[in-house]
């Protein structure tokens, strides 16, 4: 390991814990606001700071700092019967695998760094080039023989760079090319863990949230901990199960368990919720019930028992599971994005740039320097978790809670025989899929772009759609109710009647 | 066949028969469909409220209550008016030359039901033109906090000296004697009109429709 690697996975590990934990503060102030907006109401905006005499409100953002104030400063109960070591060791059983989950989803495709700063020659002209932006404004073109056009740099046959024969991006998908200058790394994974087991090592942590939640259920010596501990080690069970299981079609068809891989060929063909909806229906179920949150807070269950195994927590160890709690949310989703829906992939966007291309017919082609393709997919991985999270909340704030034998009957006898159909139909069709000939293959090949060319409309179309609604300029009249009309319209008579 | 629970279902005729069962189609038993209505509904609220807010286009609250959308008063900031005849705290009332009206009676603090009213009456001095002729409060206390604004004290008064029209509800403090007003605070308030003075004028003895003291010619 040279120091350079550590260097960057430092900075991976910021960049990932710390959009996770401040996704969670942001989210408190989401679950309150949205549910506030989805209820016809105003929700927490109140919580002010004075600087320098400006009073400062910012939408209740304020809240989850409050939170935190509140949370550190108050008193650290233990129950004088509890087991003490164990009621403190649970919360930070129940923070750490969310936290640690993400180190093997690649928030964008491989960092070349080499080509940041690449020596370009061009018709025998060496030129240094720190072309961030310099290549996207001015093309260079190629008139070396035989080349076509000009990627990242190279010419598609291969340039000279320093004396060493570049390939083109697309024949060399997710690696670099070999250093050039001494000591700098080529290729860089986005990913903080670069290794082999990938989503096995998702579910051994997954499968640690039970032991925090069951171990602060049986510590806390209290009976309706121990019934919260008890559901919720049940739950979880029987929910990971039924989440392993409805997964395998995805690793059928991508042929690998690594999550890069997953997202690489996401890239290539097209997104894994259209090859797998069925998986991806089941897997979204079994990431909520895994939050623990409603309809699948059971283990919680307020009306029933209290606050399950959260309650002899106090303080900050609440607060450990409060916020493990949401870090988990974002967490599921970054898997849900990861596995699902392309991860940091937006349709027609490649490591050379967008290329909006059906079947070989190629419609619109231009060039991206790459530290900006890299922003671009690192925005859309972020935001494709953020629009996960927010439907998510949705999911919390429509339904309410499943009873004890339903949830058990969902995980069992729906989701169970569900994801084993969904593996035994997927082998099938790849089987199938198999024995057809390449022009059957290649035809599918279209039809995945042209899947490709109606979810990048699609987004297009939403983006639009809430820019539009939004901040355009028709101006919606007040909607009266019948109610309201008769309650105004007999004041308009007793007004008359004063008048009169 | 999907049936109606109640209506049809002969409760008249047959009695300790076990409740039918709902019955449910396929798409209800499915589950997702019927997620998808509920989040469609939710979704529909959540962004005709939030495009509301942003462009700052709610409902008033106080014009609009029963309208869609969000109606929640933001308390502090926005407040509903209170009805003109609305009982508040209390106030005394001022005589021209800004004296208080109250004659101290005690006929407020004899009407009141929760007996919080405390009144020491004092004599005009010698040279004052109502010596001899009316008394004024030397103390005039309520304890706010023990009235139950049942507004007797203001059917009481002969003189429309005590009031109640100020709008105002007593505020939280934080200590118990903050809530007894004396004589001072309660000149000091004014009517939800901002007015300070009594609202039904009196002859007194300078004024010129004012008759000879038959009272005090009689006694002498
Ligand atoms: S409002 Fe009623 S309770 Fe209050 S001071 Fe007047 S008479 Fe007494
Ligand atoms: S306020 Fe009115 S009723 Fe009370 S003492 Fe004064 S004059 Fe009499």
């Amino acid at each position: 390991m040279t120091l350079s690697s550590i260097i960057w996975t430092v900075v991976k590990i910021l960049i990932v814990v710390g959009f996770i934990v401040n996704l969670s503060a942001i989210l408190t102030w989401m679950e309150r606001r949205q549910s506030a907006m989805m209820q016809d109401r105003v929700g927490p905006n109140r919580a002010e700071i004075t600087v320098f005499g400006y009073k400062i409100r910012l939408f209740g953002l304020l809240y989850p700092i409050a939170d935190a104030v509140k949370m550190f400063t108050k008193e650290d109960f233990i129950p004088p019967n509890a087991d003490k070591v164990l009621h403190s060791l649970a919360p930070m059983l129940s923070l750490f695998p969310p936290l640690v989950v993400l180190g093997v989803v690649p928030f964008t495709d491989t960092l070349c760094l080499d080509n940041l700063h690449e020596v370009v020659q061009k018709n025998g002209v060496v030129a240094s080039n720190w072309h961030f932006f310099s290549s996207w404004i001015e093309q260079p073109s190629c008139s070396l023989p035989g080349a076509k056009n000009f990627i990242d740099g190279c010419c598609v046959i291969g340039c000279q760079t320093a004396g060493v024969v570049h390939q083109p991006w697309a024949e060399h998908f997710g690696t670099c090319p070999a250093n050039v200058a001494p000591g700098m790394i080529g290729a860089i994974h986005m990913q903080v863990i670069d290794f082999n087991p990938g989503v096995l090592y998702v579910f051994a942590l997954a499968g640690m949230g039970i032991v925090g939640a069951s171990i602060a259920g049986w510590s806390s010596d209290n009976k309706f901990s121990l019934m919260g501990g008890l559901r919720a080690a049940s739950q979880l069970v029987s929910y990971e199960v039924a989440m392993g299981l409805s997964i395998v079609g995805a690793i059928m068809v991508y042929g690998t368990i690594r999550l890069d891989e997953m997202t690489r060929w996401q890239g290539d063909h097209v997104w894994g919720v259209f090859v797998q909806p069925l998986a991806f229906i089941l897997f979204l179920t079994a990431a909520i019930a895994e939050t623990k949150r409603a309809p699948f807070d059971l283990p919680e269950g307020e009306s029933e028992i209290v606050a399950g195994y959260l309650v002899e927590y106090s303080g900050m160890k609440f607060g450990m599971f409060y916020m493990g709690e949401f870090i988990e949310i974002a967490t599921s989703s970054a898997l849900l994005v990861a596995i699902f829906l392309g991860g940091y992939n937006m349709p027609f966007l490649h490591r050379d740039g967008i290329t909006i291309a059906v079947g070989d017919a190629v419609v619109w082609k231009q060039h991206i320097p790459h530290i900006l393709v890299i922003l671009m997919q690192a925005g859309a991985f972020f935001g494709k978790i953020f629009v996960l999270c927010w439907f998510q909340m949705f999911v919390r704030w429509t339904l309410p809670r499943f009873r004890y034998d339903q949830l058990m009957k969902l995980g069992w006898r729906m989701l169970l025989p569900a994801a084993l159909a969904n593996i035994f139909l997927t082998g099938v069709i790849l089987i199938a899929f198999d024995r057809t000939g390449t022009e059957f293959q290649e035809r599918m090949g279209v039809v995945g772009d042209f899947v490709n060319l109606a979810t990048a409309i699609a987004i297009t179309f939403v983006q639009l759609w809430i820019v539009i609604g939004f901040f355009g300029s028709t101006q919606p009249a007040i909607r009266r109710n019948a109610f309201n009309k008769r309650a105004r319209s007999a004041g308009e008579i007793v007004e008359k009647a004063l008048a009169s | 066949m999907p049936q109606p629970l109640v209506g049809s279902f002969p409760y008249d005729k047959v009695k300790g028969t076990a409740v039918p069962k709902p019955t449910r189609t396929a798409s209800e038993q499915g589950y997702v469909s019927e997620i998808t209505k509920g989040i469609a509904v939710t979704m529909t609220h959540f962004f005709k409220n939030t495009r509301a807010m942003v462009r700052g286009e709610r409902p008033d609250p106080v014009v609009d209550p029963m309208s869609e959308g969000i109606t929640t008063l933001e308390y502090p900031d926005q407040k509903r008016p209170y009805p003109e005849r609305f009982r508040g705290v209390h106030r005394l009332t001022h005589r021209d030359d800004g004296s208080p009206r109250c004659v101290a009676c005690l006929c407020c603090s004899t009407a009141c039901p929760a007996q919080c009213i405390y009144i020491e009456a004092g004599e005009y001095g010698g040279k004052d033109k109502r010596h001899g002729y009316e008394r004024y409060p030397v103390k005039f206390v309520i304890d706010e906090l023990r009235c139950i604004f049942c507004g007797y004290c203001v059917e009481a008064c002969p003189c429309d000296a005590i009031r109640m029209d100020t709008g105002v509800h007593p505020v939280p403090y934080d200590s118990r004697d903050q809530f007894i007003y004396g004589k001072n605070m309660l000149l000091a308030m004014a009517s939800q009109a901002g007015k300070q003075k009594h609202e039904n004028p009196r002859a007194e003895p300078p004024d010129a429709d004012y008759g000879p003291i038959e009272r005090l010619a009689g006694h002498h």
